[in-house]
């Protein structure tokens, strides 16, 4: 890790206003990704706002009737969280089916959101990647792409959100709070929070430098079987090689969102029209235009039959 | 490098991989600029910060670089070496520590985090005399044969029962609204983070089953 310097965050704001004064600063939450990628110092902030005493740890109640979630909830708390389970069970399937228990306990719903691709090339230093170095290229395309994204990449980035939150709040319709410096907030549905890489892969979010995330709101509970189906190479303990989040209704409407095919939670609400048509109606019209390789063209058949699981499961 | 005065015939495997790794090292710097080829420079001192450590029901004042991790806190400057580093990327779970209740991969959070916090390490659960009752399982079941992995896996036990205790559900929980099972694939899911590249798993089950069977 390269050196840095350390201070305890007093208020959302002040925690923005001490990274917006230096610009080799970051927050730190949970620190179970930032502190990996220092170590391979694919991240080297040269100073820490540590954001964890802030009052950010609480699950409440909108007068909307739905849910905040403060930015520091911890994953084993928001997954296990009475109301998560009863009303926003494929959010609490999804928390579930990510990571290990003791990653968990200490990642927070803010860093999970922030949480970096696990493309091999973006963690192999001495190979060129343009979002760990803008403009050095894509060493991914053309290597080995067995995990890579199959829609909505460019000739830049192919690599994945590894995300399974995001997938299960991106179908849920979540938005996520923020504070700046001089105190100003504002909220981003969940939709455009997350970027395409487009030309500039680096670029993860909406969120500015120093825009600190306070909480994600779910909208009221809207019912119907929800699931989470998580297609892996080991049973636990493993990134997705596509993942479905899907909430059905009785009369057989719904919507669905994937992971593990592109750079962020991937819905496309149009195809939602044709979930009573089944997994072949609807994965036609959100996974059109996707540009696979010959090794993850595997994902297209897959995310049908993971829908087509989800379905069944439904009626069952 | 391998020792010269080592015979070739005898040697050893780690010298082997090491050699082989220098000249793997040798082959790629031949392109590279001079400088590459030189061994790293130690880590330069960074900026430090003071804390205090519950860590085992015993307080401790410490003055740390700030890098330092909790696993390094706890083996380097507590001279507590029963937690161990494998990965250290949070991988593998050989350095799990129960901090503040909950189970925590202690290579991935920074010892100044954890300030005027509790940490519970294997030592502070059990002494060879006086054993915890899953440290009596583990020796009873043969829950590990080369052991480096054993006091996370008893750190991650000892706190697995604890949350399938309070309800916290798992990945394999059939009912997310139901209090969660005791069972065998229950205990798999949950222990999914620490691995044992012995393959002492069926063991470890059978170890944390008696345990949670006799408080049930």
């Amino acid at each position: 890790m390269k050196p840095f310097t350390y201070e305890k965050a007093q208020s959302p704001a002040q925690a923005a206003a001490a990274v917006a004064r230096n610009p080799g600063a970051k927050f730190i939450a949970g620190g179970t990704n930032l502190l990996d990628l220092m170590k391979l110092q694919i991240e080297a902030p040269t100073h820490l706002v540590d954001v964890n005493g802030l009052a950010l740890d609480r699950i409440e109640p909108t007068p909307e009737g739905g849910l905040r979630i403060g930015a520091l909830v911890r994953n084993t708390d928001l997954a296990a969280d009475e109301r998560v389970r009863r009303d926003y069970g494929v959010l609490s399937r999804a928390l579930l089916a990510g990571a290990s228990g003791q990653l968990r306990n200490k990642a927070t719903t803010a860093g999970n959101l922030l949480q970096r691709t696990r493309c091999p090339y973006f963690y192999d230093t001495d190979q060129p990647c343009n979002k760990r170095q803008a403009g050095s290229g894509c060493s991914a395309i053309g290597g080995i792409t067995r995990q890579h994204a199959v829609v909505g990449t460019s000739t830049a980035c192919i690599a994945t959100n590894p995300s399974d939150m995001a997938v299960a709040m991106r179908v849920l319709d979540a938005a996520v709070e923020t504070v700046r410096p001089d105190g100003r907030t504002r909220v981003i549905p969940i939709a455009d929070f997350h970027r395409l890489p487009g030309n500039t892969p680096h670029i993860e979010t909406a969120l500015e430098r120093d825009e600190l995330v306070t909480g994600v709101t779910l909208p009221k509970p809207i019912g119907g079987t929800q699931i989470y189906r998580k297609v892996r190479d080991r049973a636990s303990y493993a990134f997705a090689l596509v993942s479905v989040a899907a909430v059905v209704q009785r009369d057989g409407s719904g919507r669905v969102a994937l992971g593990g095919v592109a750079h962020k939670p991937w819905r496309v609400e149009a195809a939602e029209a044709a979930m009573p048509q089944g997994a072949k109606a609807v994965t036609a019209q959100l996974l059109a235009g996707a540009q696979p390789t010959h090794e993850n063209a595997f994902k297209l058949p897959l995310a049908e039959r993971a829908l087509a699981a989800a379905l069944a499961q439904a009626r069952s | 490098m391998h020792s010269p005065t080592i015979p070739l015939p005898l040697i050893s495997r780690r010298d082997a991989l090491i050699a082989g790794a220098v000249t793997a090292a040798a082959v790629s710097s031949a392109s590279a600029p001079a400088a590459a080829a030189q061994p790293a420079p130690p880590a330069a001192a960074g900026p430090r910060a003071k804390l205090s450590l519950n860590v085992n029901g015993q307080t401790h004042s410490l003055d740390l670089d700030t890098r330092t991790t909790l696993l390094d806190a706890l083996r380097e400057h507590l001279h507590l070496p029963g937690t161990k580093k494998g990965c250290d990327h949070g991988q593998c779970g050989a350095c799990t520590v129960i901090a503040d209740g909950r189970r925590i991969n202690s290579c991935l959070t920074l010892a100044v985090m954890h300030d005027g916090g509790q940490v519970t390490t294997i030592e502070g659960l059990g002494t060879p005399q006086n054993m915890h009752p899953l440290q009596a399982a583990f020796v009873k079941h043969d829950g590990y044969q080369c052991g480096y992995c054993t006091p996370g896996q008893i750190c991650s036990a000892v706190a697995v029962l604890d949350e399938i205790k309070r309800g916290v559900p798992s990945h394999v929980s059939a009912d997310l609204t139901a209090r969660p099972l005791l069972s065998a694939e229950e205990l798999r899911e949950r222990m999914s983070g620490n691995i044992c590249r012995c393959g002492a798993y069926s063991n470890i089950v059978d170890a944390i089953t008696e345990v949670a069977g006799s408080r049930a």
